[in-house]
């Protein structure tokens, strides 16, 4: 299940859902990723995010699609947040239930890695001075590409 | 948008720096995202970093594409910078 949103989200209520995704799970990993201080500029005071819709959605889908044809994958929720974030706010969270904890953890970074350099999501840095489009890094890609 | 006619749209930095959200072109026989992306670059301006040496990521009809993809009337095509979520 996919959820793009402005509001936030609340990590113990979605690990409660995961739960709930039969008895042959019996590995659950989450991850969320969180607004920090300094990116590509030091002193960032928020984010703003941008997406396509639509498209961000379908991405998404086969993100978790390719993961299930790899790895043993029961459930798998992806929340991706949107608009204006301050400092520390949580920005995305992935999580994945699998039978054993090597296909719940090789998943969920899948997931992760794949949706940095292919949904269609652009992030904002503001700081006192101004703002400033991110750029796509090669550290990214290079993550995303070693999944291939 | 009509039936002869091609959504173009542009995202984030482009969109900004472009002051361009959205654009119709009419449809033509052959016509590629190549195709527009050269004929945009040409009105100037900010829009020549449409050919030029930052990256620019294509989708037609919101899957990815490449620079050859050929555009019907109807489609919806995109523009944006390499993505940055997550």
């Amino acid at each position: 299940m996919i959820s793009i949103q402005t509001e936030d989200f609340d990590p113990a209520a979605e690990y409660q859902r995961l739960r709930d995704s039969g008895a042959g799970t019996g590995a659950i990993a989450t991850f969320a990723g969180l607004v920090r201080d300094s990116g590509d500029l030091s002193d960032v005071e928020g984010l703003y995010l941008e997406h396509y819709p639509g498209m961000t959605e379908q991405v998404i889908e086969g993100l978790i699609a390719e993961a299930s044809s790899r790895w043993d994958v029961r459930r798998a929720r992806i929340i991706h947040r949107v608009g204006r974030l301050a400092l520390q706010e949580q920005i995305v969270f992935v999580g994945v239930c699998s039978a054993h904890r090597s296909d719940a953890f090789a998943a969920c970074q899948f997931l992760m890695d794949a949706l940095k350099t292919s949904a269609p999501f652009w992030k904002k840095e503001i700081t006192a001075s101004g703002e400033h489009w991110v750029e796509q890094k090669n550290s990214d890609v290079a993550r995303s590409d070693a999944w291939k | 948008m009509t039936a002869d006619t091609i959504t173009i749209r542009f995202f984030a930095r482009l969109r900004e720096e472009l002051n361009t959200e959205q654009l119709t072109l009419p449809a033509q026989p052959g016509l590629t995202t190549g195709a527009i992306l050269a004929s945009l670059a040409e009105r100037g301006g900010a829009w020549t970093q449409l050919q030029g040496e930052q990256p620019v990521m294509i989708a037609v009809n919101q899957t990815m594409a490449k620079l050859s993809t050929e555009v019907r009337a109807g489609d919806e095509v995109a523009f944006f910078p390499p993505v940055t979520g997550g």
